[in-house]
């Protein structure tokens, strides 16, 4: 369907009702893998919610006193320390991230090969530093703190298990969403997206839209990111 | 009644002369169906044995792939069921027969029934073979993606099997794999045994959740000409749904298993409270095990759903097309699998009445539960009425079909015992609950997948199954099947209670010995008469009966494609073009029975056919 054809249907309410009610597409005019990785996404956001919830849970009935995030997650800054300044920045970076990507769908579809491919660079180093400073605060929290998933120094021991467990589980999101981003990078700049080339494993054509799609998971694991970054370190 | 029809009459000239008025293009508009909105999908058609048979990327391939590996873990159920009832009904004849073998068996009896055969079967199985010929779609949206959800499926399947070859053997745990126990040295396969089934889950999980993208974006975006979501079949409907609750409920399944896997591995103490052993604390420390509850059966609940939905809608369409009638109250039936879907996610703590929580929560949750029965009952009616005064044919498919509503009414009443808390309390952990479970999501979908085959199995492979077979077949596990359960509700009133090993010397014994030797020599001959069943499938496979085409004079899609079996890509040239819902039979006026959905208005226009 294309996009002048979509401009004619109607509108609000009236209009996904006659979606609903229509031949062959549901939702008119979204590309397959778009769908899809919408459904994906809310998949795992329930995923995120089970743990989530579950560390609420677990929260809110241990015996033992709950560590204070602010003490733990503060870096010592000239002899100060600073609550969260480690966090703030990896959330800035994050959240940073996904306003690049932002631009990159736009050149993508503006078919802005060059701008394109280096903002989803962009992107993946913002997303590559986002692992690193996780991995100093792992290092910091394990060999420094002495946190460990089954014991700390702070009190409850559920709190280095749920931290490990929850981040660790988002991190390798992060990961797998880097390790995409620049071999999205790659195919941008060779040209895959303009010349439709085929896909090594699915041997599908290359199209754009792959750019829009995989912005849907970095925006999503950013979201997923404010939320772990309001739970864990806020509360 | 004639009245009625009248009506209807009057009202579809009305509405012809309107749209003829307005549109003013005369007699050939009734044909008009909108043009297509996607371009044809682009296909990887494989060349080599193993593209083609091995790593194939045809969704129908790959539904049969699905099939063999769910019916053999569905084989190794059944064994582990003989070797429990042997248990059951002659204690101590067997010496290798222990108490830890018993457990393990209890625990990969019910997961590899529950997940590895009905759920696979189902969704892997039927809804990747039917999907995209019921909707008309050349293949799953994601052909690759679908690929790898098998061969993950796979993957878990033998990392499930391989933990009856470590040390210490499967997890004895039980099938709910509660903690603290499950990961407690003292229970059986506590430890690669549990580890490994953690694993096996968890890769279960990740390829269903590939398999069911593809299933739900199939049927959203990649319907034919027509082919609007009222027109569907209702087999479409309920494995649609299903999907949609699986990728909602096995994400707690996923998030338990890696929370378990760590209590284990790291020692974390997510569900492990403070554990005294033989005077010794044990590490761990303050965890909650009701939370495990809460997790397993926020998917253990809908999981019965996700089973029994896909088993309704194919139930539906075996009964519609062999009593030759249209089903009773389409749009009804659909509300009410869309309705029970949504509200399996707020029953699950029926699970755990007497698990300690609160009573008021117990309340909600029984509410709740009795809610479900009204869709539920509502969709009973519709079968009947749908079989009422229709043109019936008893042939093994429509048998397996009405063995099927008799057992699902069974098993849901007793499900309204349990889902009372006071009634529950008392019956909790006895045979009834086995009774009760294995009546409505073991018997009755199993009843179903057997009307499937026998009803697809023309479509699969061009010929027909042997009906006198079948016919011995459906009688011998339907009526075994009911001198297994229907005891069983008995031993349970009297509270024999589940899951135990042997009775000793308890009064249980004098009043249940026989009762459990009677159930044990009826499981032998049920699990025995599957064999005829499978006996049947390879002898039918070179030496059945030619089907031809459409053998059952059905409406749905699948049965008309240019070749049967169908090949790769399903319709050669062209696309079809639905023009009406699949249950148009017996429509008076109409010169056969049946009215398939790529028939023109033009074609039956004396028909009375329903508007869709």
């Amino acid at each position: 369907m294309s996009d002048t054809d979509l401009d004619k249907l109607p509108g609000g309410f009236k209009g996904m009702s006659e979606d609903i009610g229509s031949d062959q597409t549901t939702f008119k005019g979204v590309n397959w893998g778009k769908a899809m990785m919408w459904i994906f996404l809310l998949s795992d956001t329930f995923v995120f919610s089970c743990f989530l919830i579950a560390y609420m849970k677990v929260r809110a009935s241990v015996v033992e006193p709950w560590p204070y995030p602010s003490e733990v997650f503060a870096l010592e800054m000239m002899g100060v320390p600073v609550p969260l300044l480690l966090i703030a920045i990896m959330t800035f970076v994050l959240i940073t991230s996904s306003g690049t990507m932002a631009l990159a769908v736009k050149y993508g579809y503006e078919k802005n090969r060059k701008m394109c491919g280096w903002f989803v660079l962009l992107t993946a180093i913002g997303g590559l530093t986002f692992v690193g400073m996780q991995a100093f605060e792992w290092s910091k929290l394990i060999f420094h703190d002495g946190v460990r998933p089954w014991a700390n120094p702070f009190g409850a021991e559920q709190f280095g298990a749920f931290f490990f467990m929850i981040t660790g589980f988002h991190g390798t999101h992060v990961s797998i969403g880097v390790i995409f981003l620049f071999i999205f990078a790659r195919k941008v700049f060779r040209g895959d997206f303009d010349t439709g080339k085929r896909g090594y494993f699915t041997t599908m054509k290359s199209d754009y839209v792959a750019i829009e799609i995989l912005g849907l998971y970095w925006h999503f694991v950013d979201l997923v990111w404010v939320f772990i970054f309001a739970f864990f370190y806020l509360w | 009644m004639s009245d009625e029809l009248n009506i209807n009459k009057k009202r579809n000239n009305q509405i012809k002369t309107k749209s003829s008025a307005t549109s003013g293009r005369g007699e050939t508009d009734i044909d008009y169906v909108r043009p297509a909105e996607l371009p044809e999908q682009d296909l990887y058609h494989g060349h080599s044995f193993i593209t083609k048979w091995i790593f194939c990327q045809d969704a129908k391939v790959i539904g049969v792939q699905y099939t063999l590996t769910a019916v053999f873990t569905g084989v190794v159920g059944l064994i582990l069921s003989w070797m429990m009832r042997m248990q059951l009904g002659f204690p101590e004849l067997f010496p290798f027969l222990t108490a830890e073998t018993y457990y393990q068996m209890v625990t990969m009896h019910g997961m590899i029934m529950v997940v590895y055969l009905l759920t696979a079967l189902f969704l892997g199985g039927f809804g990747n073979y039917l999907i995209p010929l019921m909707v008309g779609a050349r293949d799953m949206v994601f052909p690759y993606v679908n690929m790898i959800s098998f061969w993950m499926f796979f993957v878990a399947v033998v990392v499930l099997m391989a933990s009856f070859f470590v040390p210490g053997g499967p997890t004895g745990s039980g099938w709910t794999l509660y903690p603290p126990q499950a990961i407690l040295e003292g229970t059986p396969g506590s430890g690669y045994g549990i580890l490994l089934m953690l694993i096996s889950l968890s890769l279960f999980v990740i390829g269903f959740t590939m398999g069911g993208l593809n299933y739900v974006i199939t049927i959203l975006q990649a319907r034919t000409r027509g082919m609007s979501l009222m027109r569907m079949p209702l087999t479409i409907w309920g494995i649609f749904t299903a999907t949609v609750l699986a990728l909602l409920a096995f994400p707690a399944l996923l998030v338990s298993s890696i929370m378990m896997t760590l209590d284990k591995v790291l020692e974390t103490s997510f569900f492990m409270p403070t554990i005294i052993k033989a005077g010794e604390a044990l590490s761990y420390d303050g965890g909650s095990p009701i939370l495990f509850q809460h997790l397993f059966w926020f998917f253990g609940h809908p999981e019965v759903y996700i089973v029994a939905l896909p088993a309704f809608g194919i139930v539906s369409d075996l009964i519609s097309v062999h009593s030759r009638k249209n089903i009773f109250g389409y749009r009804m039936m659909v509300w009410a699998i869309v309705g029970i879907g949504a509200l399996s996610f707020f029953v699950w703590a029926h699970h755990m009445y007497v698990s300690g929580m609160s009573p008021w929560f117990g309340f909600f949750f029984a509410t709740t539960t009795l809610i479900i029965a009204v869709p539920t009952a509502l969709k009973v009616y519709n079968w009947i009425l749908t079989l009422w005064r229709g043109n019936i044919r008893i042939n093994t498919v429509m048998l397996f079909c009405l063995g099927f509503i008799v057992t699902f009414v069974n098993g849901g009443i007793t499900g309204i015992f349990l889902g009372n808390v006071a009634v529950d309390v008392p019956l909790s952990d006895t045979y009834f609950v086995i009774a009760h479970f294995h009546m409505v999501m073991g018997i009755a979908p199993l009843m179903v997948i057997f009307g499937a085959i026998y009803h697809w199995f023309p479509l699969v492979t061009g010929r027909l199954l042997d009906e006198k077979l079948g016919k011995w077949h459906f009688w011998i596990t339907f009526l075994g099947a009911y001198s297994i359960y229907f005891p069983m509700h008995y031993l349970g009133f009297i509270g024999v209670p589940r899951r135990y090993f042997e009775m000793y010397d308890s009064p249980y014994m004098t009043s249940a010995v026989g009762m459990n030797e009677f159930i044990s020599v009826a499981a032998f001959i049920v699990g025995a008469a599957q064999f005829i069943f499978f006996y049947n499938l390879v002898k039918s496979l070179r030496l059945g009966k030619p089907a031809g085409k459409n053998p059952w004079k059905a409406n749905s899609l699948e049965w008309l494609t240019p070749d049967v079996p169908p090949t790769h890509g399903n319709w050669g040239e062209k696309l079809p073009v639905v023009h009406r819902w699949a249950y148009d039979y017996g429509v008076p006026g109409a010169k056969e029975d049946y009215i398939t959905q790529t028939t023109p208005p033009s074609e039956v226009k004396d028909a009375e056919v329903e508007k869709t």
